[in-house]
C-alpha cells in the first residue's frame, strides 16, 4: 500500500488528499506547521472582523480526517531526501513516503525596504499573521499598508472594523491598475475613498522607521512624507513558499517547476497550489497563478494521477472573483488592464457608480474573450459555455439575462446595457429586452 | 448620530427598567363585587367568600396575593367537599338499611330532605344508579365506597367548588381585577411609559445605523459581542425569555400588571379589555415591526430581504393581530387566516370546531380556508417556490426569527450530529401531531374519549404543555441568544417538517451554487440560520436541496463571491452539480 504524504494542509494539498481517498486506500499524511486542521485561508479576514470564529472558517469537522483515514501530523519540515524518500522535520523526526506532494503554498513579498522586519511590521497571508496582526493592532492609532493589491484592501477593510484609521500606499495611479482596467480600477478606487481609507496614489515605501524598542514609529513615503503609525500591513503580493527546499536538489525556479502532470524533476515527487510552476502552462494562463481555485483543482488532478490514472492538469478558462469592502468582482474569461491589439472592449456602469460590466472581444471576429463584473453576479457556467462557443459580442448582449445571477427582486440591468451598446454600435443593433410590468413598479 | 444611539439604548433601557419594575409593584385587594363578577355563579362566590379571610385585605405583591388565592380555592373545596361529599357514617347507614339487595330508595331516608340532602341524593343517583337491586355480597361495599370517592373527584369541585381549569382561569381575572396601584391607576401612561418609551428608544438606536457606511454586509464584530456571541449580555437576554415564557404559558396571573398596561390597545381593537395572550401578540407584533425596521435597513442593499421582511410584518401586524381583533368585534369566531394545522395544532380541537361551524358562512368558510391552506397551499405552493413561501415570507414563528431573532442566526449548530437530531426530532413531533389531531377527532365524531386505551384530551393537554408552549414558546424563542433564531422551526415544528417533505422530494426551489467560484470560507454555513451546512454543497459545486431550508436567503447576502443564489426552476438537474471549472476533471456524485 502506497504511503502517500502531502506536505500542506491548504486547499491544494486537502484537496489532493480528499480525492486520493475517493479513489484508493493508501495511506494518506497530511502535515501542516501552521494548524492542526484545514482552514479557509480566504476567510482569514472575517476573524479579524468578528464575522466568524476560528472554527466556521474549517470546513470540515474535526471527526473528518479520522473517518476518512487521513492522517494529520503537526510540524515543519526540514529537509526532503528524494534518494532515500525521507522527510527531516525541524525536531529531528522522520517520515518515509512512496509518493510526495508539495503543497506549500505561499510567503509574503519583501523587498528589502529598510525597517521591513522590524516589530508590528507583517504581511497576512497565515493563521500566525492573524494572530500577530490581532496582538499589534490593539489600541493603536494608525495603521499604514503598503501595496495595492486584494490582501491590502482586505487588510484595510478589516482595521476599520476595530476604528483604526488607515493610510494605504498604493505605486500605481490607481487602486490594483496592474490587473484591472482603467474604468474599473477608477470604480474600486472611488469605494475605497467612500469608506474614507486615507489612499495615496502614486506613492510607495520608502523606509519603515523605528522607535527606541525596535517597534515601528513611522513610515517615510517615496514623496518624502512621514506618516506615524504602529502598525505596517506589507501586502505586494505573495511568492511561492519553497526557500527551505532551495537546496535539496529539487528544480525550483520562483516556484517548484512542474511538467503539465504536475510532476517535479524528482521522482514521485508532485507540487500542487500556489508553490507550483509550470513549465508549460496552458494558453492563456500564467505559470504560476496564486488563487483557490487553482489550488482545488491541481489536487482534483492529482487525486487521479498518483491513484492510477494519470491526468493532465487542465484548468478550464480562467475565472476568479473578489469582493472590495461592499462590491462584489467576478471575471470570466482574459480581461487584461490593457487591451492588446485585436481586443475590442464595451463597458457600462451604472449611474451612482457601484456596478459596472467590461467586455472584452476580438475586433475582427467579434467572439466574446472575457468579462468583468463589479456588483452584478454572473452565472460561471453560462460564461463558460458562451466563451467555449466563442459567441460573439452580439450574442452575449442580447442574451445577458440568461448569465445573470443576482438574487431575485434585483434590479436588472441588461436592458440598460444593450440600449448603451445599442448607442455605441448603431449598424449591429441588439435586440433589448423588454421590462416586465412587475420589475417597472418595483424598480 | 452616535449621541442619537446612546440616548435611544438610554430610553430603551428606562423603559425596560420600568416595565420589569412594573411586575413587582402592585397591591391587590379583593372585594366581594370581584368575586361575584369573575365567578359569575353566585353559590360558589359566596362559599369562596366563606371560607377566605382576603376581602377587603391589601396584599402588597402578587406572590402573596396569588398564594393566597390559590390557598382559598383549596380551602373552599375542601369545605364544599366536606359539606356534599357522602360521609362514612353515611355510608354505614346505608348499608345498615339493606339486606340481601340494595334497594336505591332508601338513600333518601339516610341523606334526608335539606338542600344538600337532596344533592347527595341526585349524585348518589347519578353515580351509583347501577348499584339499584344488586345483591349485597362481599364486594358491595367496595362498591360504594367507589361512588362516593368519584363524587367528590369528579362532580363536587365542578358543581360547587373550583376544579382546576376554572381555578387558573379565575387566578388571572381575579388578580387582574384586583389590582391597584401607579399602573392600575393609569394604564395608558405606563404603557407609554414602557412600550411607547422602549419602541422610540429602540428606532434611535436602530435607524442612525443607516449612517454607518454605504449598503453591504455588515456582519462586523458579531463575534466579539456579548449579546450575539452567548456573553453575559445573550445569556441574561435568554434568560428573561425564558422566564417570560414560562409566566405567560404556565403562571400568566403573576404578570397581570403588563396586561393592563395594554387595555387601552385591546379596547380600542376588540371592545374588550386585554388577556395574557393579547399582551403576547402585542408585544411579539411590536417586536416584528421594530426590530423588522432594523432587518430592512441591516439588509438594504438586498431587494429580496426587505420585499421579505415587509412581508412578515405585514402579515403578523394584519393576519394576527388586527384581522382577529376585529373579526371579535363583529361577533365572529376568532381567526388568524395564515396560521396552519398541524403548527396550529388546535385547530380541529372540538371547540373550536364547533365555534366555526355554529358561526354561519363565514366560519363554515374559516374551516375550508383552514383545511385548504395545508391540504392544497402547501403541496401546490411549495412545488413552485419551496418552503418559503411560508417560512420566511407568512409564517408568525419564522417572522419572529426573521427580525427579533436575526441577531443570533449565527448560533445555530452546524454540525452533522445535530442534523442528525433535528431529523429525528422534527419528525417525530409531525408524528406526536398526526396522532394526537386523529384522537382528537375521533373522539368529536364517536364521542368517546378513549381511542386505544388511552385518554385523547390527556394527549391533546400533554401535546399542548410540551410541545405547543413549552417547546415552541419556551425553548422556540428563548433559547434565540443560546442556540439561535430558528430553534423551534428547525428541530419542533411539525408543518416545517410537513413543507420540508414536499421541498425535498416534489419541488422547484432549491439554492443554486455557482460553478467553481466558493472559497470555502464558510460565511454562507456560518449565518444559516437553519444549521444547514452550505459551504458542504457549494464547495463541490453542488446545489443545496434540503428539506430544512427555510429560504431565507441570507447565505446568498453573505457570500463575498456571488456564488449561491435561491431559484425556482425546472426539477431536473436539481440535485446535480454542474461545473467546477475544472476541464481535466469532472465532478463524481
Amino acid at each position: 500500500m502506497d504511503h502517500i504524504v502531502i506536505i500542506g494542509n491548504g486547499i491544494a494539498g486537502i484537496t489532493t488528499a480528499r480525492h486520493v481517498r475517493k479513489n484508493s486506500n493508501s495511506k494518506i499524511t497530511v502535515i501542516s506547521g501552521e494548524t492542526d486542521h484545514f482552514f479557509s485561508r480566504t476567510a482569514l479576514m472575517y476573524i479579524y472582523m468578528g464575522h466568524m470564529k476560528f472554527e466556521n472558517t474549517k470546513p470540515y469537522e474535526d471527526w473528518f480526517w479520522k473517518k476518512n483515514r487521513i492522517d494529520l501530523k503537526k510540524g515543519w519540515v526540514k529537509n526532503i531526501s528524494y534518494d532515500s524518500k525521507e522527510l527531516e522535520f525541524e525536531n529531528g523526526e522522520k517520515l518515509n513516503y512512496d509518493k510526495l506532494v508539495l503543497a506549500t503554498g505561499s510567503v509574503s513579498n519583501k523587498f528589502g525596504w529598510p525597517g521591513q522586519d522590524l516589530e508590528g511590521v507583517r504581511g497576512l497571508y497565515s493563521y500566525q499573521d492573524l494572530e500577530y496582526m490581532e496582538s499589534y493592532t490593539k489600541n493603536i492609532e494608525r495603521a499604514v499598508i503598503i501595496g495595492g493589491g486584494l490582501i491590502g484592501i482586505e487588510m484595510a477593510e478589516m482595521l476599520l472594523t476595530r476604528n483604526i484609521p488607515v493610510t494605504f500606499l498604493v505605486r500605481e495611479g490607481l487602486f490594483w491598475n496592474n490587473v484591472l482596467p482603467k474604468e474599473e480600477a477608477t470604480l474600486i478606487t472611488n469605494h475605497v475613498k467612500e469608506h474614507h481609507v486615507d489612499l495615496k496614489l502614486n506613492t510607495e515605501l520608502k523606509e519603515i522607521k523605528s522607535d527606541a524598542n525596535g517597534r515601528v514609529k513611522s513610515v517615510i513615503t517615496s514623496t518624502g512624507e512621514e506618516i506615524p503609525c504602529q502598525f505596517v500591513g506589507l501586502t505586494p503580493g505573495v511568492r511561492p513558499n519553497v526557500d527551505f527546499l532551495r537546496d535539496s536538489g529539487i528544480e525550483i525556479n520562483r516556484g517548484l517547476v512542474a511538467d503539465e502532470y504536475l510532476q517535479t524533476n524528482k521522482p514521485d515527487v508532485y507540487a500542487a497550489g500556489d508553490c507550483c510552476e509550470l513549465k508549460t502552462p496552458p494558453a492563456g494562463r500564467r505559470p504560476i497563478e496564486a488563487v483557490w481555485y487553482v489550488g482545488r483543482m491541481m489536487g482534483e488532478t492529482l487525486g487521479r494521477t498518483l491513484t492510477g490514472t494519470k491526468t493532465k492538469y487542465q484548468p478550464g478558462l480562467w475565472f476568479n472573483s473578489a469582493k472590495f469592502f461592499d462590491i462584489e468582482y467576478q471575471t470570466y474569461g482574459t480581461v487584461l488592464s490593457k487591451l492588446r491589439d485585436h481586443e475590442n472592449q464595451f463597458y457600462w456602469e451604472s449611474e451612482d457608480g457601484k456596478k459596472c460590466v467590461k467586455f472584452v472581444f476580438d475586433k475582427s471576429s467579434n467572439t466574446i474573450l472575457g468579462v468583468n463584473n463589479f456588483g452584478i453576479r454572473m452565472r460561471h457556467e453560462v460564461w463558460d459555455k458562451w466563451l467555449k462557443e466563442k459567441r460573439t459580442i452580439n450574442y452575449v448582449i442580447e442574451n445577458l439575462d440568461e448569465a445573470n445571477f443576482d438574487p431575485e427582486f434585483f434590479k436588472k440591468h441588461d436592458s440598460e446595457i444593450q440600449e448603451k451598446f445599442n448607442k455605441e454600435n448603431p449598424k449591429n443593433p441588439v435586440k433589448v429586452r423588454q421590462r416586465g410590468l412587475f420589475e417597472k413598479i418595483f424598480s | 448620530m452616535k449621541i442619537i444611539k446612546t440616548l435611544g439604548l438610554a430610553l430603551f433601557i428606562i423603559g425596560f427598567g420600568i416595565f420589569i419594575g412594573s411586575f413587582f409593584t402592585a397591591n391587590y385587594t379583593l372585594t366581594e363585587s370581584i368575586l361575584q363578577e369573575k365567578v359569575g355563579t353566585p353559590d360558589k362566590a359566596s362559599a369562596f367568600i366563606a371560607n377566605t379571610n382576603m376581602i377587603g385585605k391589601e396584599y402588597s405583591s402578587n406572590f402573596s396575593f396569588i398564594s393566597a388565592l390559590a390557598e382559598s380555592f383549596e380551602k373552599t373545596n375542601r369545605s364544599q367537599l366536606s359539606k356534599y361529599g357522602i360521609s362514612d357514617e353515611e355510608i354505614q347507614n346505608i348499608l345498615s338499611l339493606n339486606q340481601g339487595t340494595f334497594a336505591i330508595a332508601t338513600i333518601d331516608q339516610v341523606f334526608g330532605n335539606s338542600e344538600r340532602g337532596q344533592y347527595k341524593s341526585a349524585a348518589f343517583r347519578e353515580y351509583g344508579g347501577w348499584l339499584d337491586g344488586r345483591e349485597i355480597d362481599d364486594s358491595f361495599k367496595k362498591y360504594i365506597n367507589k361512588v362516593a370517592s368519584d363524587i367528590k373527584k369528579y362532580k363536587i369541585t365542578n358543581d360547587k367548588g373550583f376544579d382546576k381549569y376554572s381555578a387558573k382561569a379565575l387566578k388571572f381575572s381575579v388578580t387582574k381585577a384586583a389590582s391597584g396601584g401607579p399602573v392600575a391607576a393609569s394604564p395608558g401612561l405606563f404603557l407609554f411609559l414602557t412600550f411607547i418609551v422602549c419602541i422610540i428608544g429602540a428606532f434611535m438606536y436602530i435607524v442612525p445605523k443607516i449612517n454607518d457606511g454605504p449598503p453591504g454586509i455588515k456582519n462586523n464584530n458579531i463575534f466579539f459581542s456579548a449579546m450575539k456571541n452567548v456573553g453575559w449580555l445573550g445569556i441574561m437576554t435568554g434568560t428573561f425569555l425564558i422566564a417570560f415564557y414560562v409566566f405567560l404559558y404556565f403562571f400568566p396571573e403573576y404578570m397581570t400588571n403588563w396586561v393592563i398596561m395594554v387595555d387601552p390597545v385591546s379596547m380600542m381593537l376588540s371592545g374588550n379589555g386585554a388577556g395574557h395572550f393579547f399582551l403576547y401578540g402585542f408585544i411579539y407584533t411590536v417586536s416584528i415591526l421594530v426590530m423588522g425596521v432594523r432587518m430592512i435597513i441591516k439588509y438594504r442593499h438586498s431587494k429580496y430581504q426587505i420585499f421579505r421582511t415587509i412581508s412578515v410584518m405585514f402579515f403578523q401586524t394584519a393576519f394576527a393581530f388586527i384581522i382577529p381583533e376585529i373579526l371579535i368585534r363583529l361577533n365572529q369566531p376568532y381567526f388568524d387566516f395564515k396560521n396552519m394545522w398541524p403548527l396550529d395544532y388546535d385547530f380541529f380541537f372540538d371547540n373550536e370546531l364547533d365555534t366555526l361551524i355554529n358561526s354561519g358562512g363565514l366560519g363554515i368558510f374559516m374551516l375550508g380556508w383552514g383545511i385548504a391552506l395545508f391540504l392544497i397551499g402547501v403541496p401546490v405552493f411549495v412545488y413552485f417556490f419551496g418552503k418559503r413561501w411560508y417560512c420566511s415570507w407568512v409564517c408568525g414563528c419564522g417572522g419572529l426569527a426573521e427580525t427579533l431573532g436575526d441577531p443570533y442566526r449565527q448560533l445555530s449548530d452546524k454540525s452533522v450530529k445535530a442534523w442528525k437530531i433535528e431529523r429525528y426530532l422534527i419528525h417525530a413531533v409531525l408524528v406526536f401531531a398526526v396522532v394526537m389531531t386523529a384522537g382528537v377527532l375521533y373522539s368529536y365524531w364517536t364521542e368517546s374519549d378513549v381511542l386505544l386505551g388511552v385518554n385523547t384530551k390527556d394527549v391533546r393537554s400533554v401535546y399542548g404543555a410540551w410541545i405547543g408552549a413549552g417547546f415552541a414558546g419556551v425553548i422556540g424563542t428563548g433559547f434565540y441568544p443560546l442556540m439561535g433564531n430558528r430553534t423551534w422551526c428547525r428541530f419542533g415544528c411539525p408543518l416545517a417538517a410537513y413543507l420540508g417533505i414536499v421541498q425535498r422530494f416534489k419541488s422547484r426551489f432549491r439554492i443554486t451554487t455557482n460553478g467553481g467560484q466558493c472559497i470555502s470560507c464558510g460565511n454562507c454555513s456560518t449565518y444559516c440560520e437553519m444549521g444547514i451546512d452550505v459551504r458542504w454543497y457549494a464547495q463541490r459545486g453542488q446545489n443545496i436541496v434540503r428539506s430544512s431550508c427555510v429560504g431565507c436567503g441570507v447565505c446568498s447576502a453573505v457570500c463575498p463571491r456571488g456564488v449561491l443564489n435561491l431559484e425556482n426552476k425546472d426539477e431536473d438537474g436539481r440535485f446535480q452539480a454542474l461545473l467546477i471549472g475544472n476541464d481535466g476533471v469532472s465532478i463524481q456524485k
